[in-house]
């Protein structure tokens, strides 16, 4: 006898009738998946639908789609594009490439916990410039109690750049001038600015967090969407990698500051340390 | 300072020398590091200090008491379903690790906990009033990390860890003592609110010297020894034959259906 059940307000089926472990119908807030959104929906919209429930306008579909083409490959460089690629050259199984992916690229430096604080920072200012610069030169808070690392900088903001970069700039200005932008038209407008009550140049993080907002987006969404929308590259880094191979991979050299030497031999390790 | 760091790892943790040896935060791991048990080591890489045997019998059992082989609780759950859907082993307990780090036990609990009693323990020190503190941080937090449970008011783990802390001499530490106490206002209060492990193993652990991050990094392995069988025992069964949901037991409670834009009516997605 079943007595829990899942609730969702996403996702509806019905069962085949010879099967009850098979839906014949699955319906998406609303629509058939099967049935209509596969033939009349493209890609970017059911995304869009699946996080937003409703349908998005066609500017909302144009601006989730410049963004997913914005992040969909941070390159080879970035932190977790290299953490899938260590698992490409060791012969990882593809899901931990990804999983290494979404780990490294989770944080708050350059990942998505920055642009849900991003985001966060967002709902708190809104448009007002004077919000955002009082709130731009606090340093953030250390909270010991939580299992995120204190972030070093402003969520947003290129801790080492020296000034705002071409695709930063290339895609603040495609995306700004789409017609359902109106945060990233702000902070375009406003960008100087912030940059200079920050002290660092606008990140990539900082225009996904208000491409996001402009998007209707809790700053949760907005973090498992910037999880989602940067695997395409990691994917397919950590195959290129699995092709080359760990020869053909850095490796790096390691300067140790405090070597024993070899052939050490200490009986008390705590008398070495302390 | 990019530029600096450039193809180098400037590093006091440890490196191989492959086909020499292994440096393990300053020492030889097959010579000074080599008669550690896996708990000292792991210890010992997180904090950089040794524990006595004593401690170390009760952290082993912090460990121990709390690995469920209970495919039903959440980060079982997921190593199981990585087994019945024939993922890997491996696979399904790194997820569900990183699930353990979660809000309402776990990673985020055990922290919460940890960083509370060592605050209060301190402020207690230099005269501030227990009570007062406890209530401040239901206040503020609407409750006590450590203290009540998500499924059931009791905790079965508390007696016999409080029986080995006691058979090593462990109990009487002043965060423990402390931990007790705020168990006591909140049971005296509306809240009734019993402790929990994440408190009982916080208070020992910072009886011990663990700070909170320390202990937080000690706790990422205490659901382990549990995970395996869930995936074991699912992997054995055919696959898909744990927790089968048929489609009535998803309880539809969004919109109504409707047609995107463009589509032609069908008669029956009316429903």
């Amino acid at each position: 006898m079943i007595t829990e059940s899942i609730h969702t307000r996403i996702w509806q089926e019905e069962p085949e009738p010879d099967n009850a472990f098979a839906a014949a119908s699955c319906h998406c807030h609303g629509y058939d998946v099967y049935g209509d959104l596969l033939a009349h929906a493209s890609w970017i919209e059911y995304l869009f639908l699946l996080f937003r429930g409703k349908a998005p306008t066609p500017g909302q579909a144009r601006l989730l789609e410049g963004l997913a083409v914005a992040l969909a490959n941070p390159g080879p460089r970035d932190a977790a594009v290299h953490a899938a690629m260590c698992g490409g050259v060791g012969g990882s199984t593809s899901a931990s490439c990804l999983i290494a992916a979404l780990a490294v690229g989770a944080g708050a430096s350059g990942g998505a916990r920055e642009v849900l604080l991003a985001m966060e920072d967002w709902l708190e200012r809104g448009t007002d410039p004077v919000l955002w610069q009082t709130g731009l030169v606090v340093k953030p808070m250390d909270d010991p109690a939580d299992v995120w690392p204190t972030p070093g900088h402003p969520a947003g903001f290129d801790p080492h750049g020296i000034r705002c970069t071409t695709p930063v700039l290339q895609t603040m200005a495609y995306l700004a001038a789409l017609d359902c932008a109106p945060s990233l038209a702000w902070l375009q407008d406003h960008r100087a600015a912030l940059e200079s009550a920050a002290g660092l140049p606008l990140a990539m993080s900082g225009v996904a967090a208000a491409a996001l907002r402009d998007l209707g987006c809790t700053p949760a969404q907005g973090e498992m969407l910037f999880l989602l929308l940067r695997l395409p590259g990691v994917a397919v880094h950590a195959l290129e990698q699995k092709d080359y191979g760990h020869k053909n991979f850095p490796f790096f050299k390691v300067e140790l500051e405090n070597d024993p030497g070899p052939a050490q031999d200490v009986a008390n390790p705590v008398e070495a340390t302390v | 300072m990019l530029e600096e760091q450039v193809g180098r790892l400037v590093t006091r943790m440890g490196a191989v020398f492959p086909g020499e040896r292994a440096v393990f935060r300053g020492h030889d791991l097959h010579a000074s590091l080599k008669d550690l048990d896996w708990l000292e080591l792991y210890l010992f890489g997180i904090t950089g200090r040794r524990f006595t045997p004593q401690q170390i019998k009760v952290l082993q059992a912090i460990w121990s008491y709390t690995s469920y082989p209970d495919a039903r609780i959440w980060n079982n759950r997921v190593t199981a379903l990585a087994g019945t859907a024939r993922s890997t082993g491996s696979l399904g307990i790194a997820a569900a690790l990183a699930v353990s780090d979660a809000q309402i036990y776990g990673g985020g609990v055990v922290l919460r906990a940890s960083e509370f009693l060592i605050r209060a323990r301190a402020q207690v020190d230099a005269g501030a009033d227990l009570t007062k503190l406890v209530y401040a941080e239901l206040k503020q937090q609407r409750g006590i990390a450590g203290y009540g449970r998500p499924i059931s008011s009791g905790d079965e783990r508390i007696a016999p860890m409080l029986a080995l802390a006691r058979e090593h001499g462990l109990d009487d530490g002043g965060h423990l003592k402390l931990a007790f106490e705020v168990e006591k206002i909140l049971l005296a209060g509306r809240w009734r609110l019993y402790m929990n492990y994440a408190a009982l193993t916080a208070a020992l652990s910072a009886d011990f010297g663990l700070s909170p991050r320390e202990y937080y990094f000690f706790v990422i392995p205490a659901f382990l020894a549990g995970m395996p069988p869930c995936y074991l025992e699912a992997a054995k069964k055919p696959a898909g034959l744990l927790f089968p949901l048929p489609c009535r037991m998803l309880s539809y409670e969004g919109v109504a259906r409707r047609h995107w834009r463009g589509a032609p009516l069908k008669p029956d997605a009316f429903g």
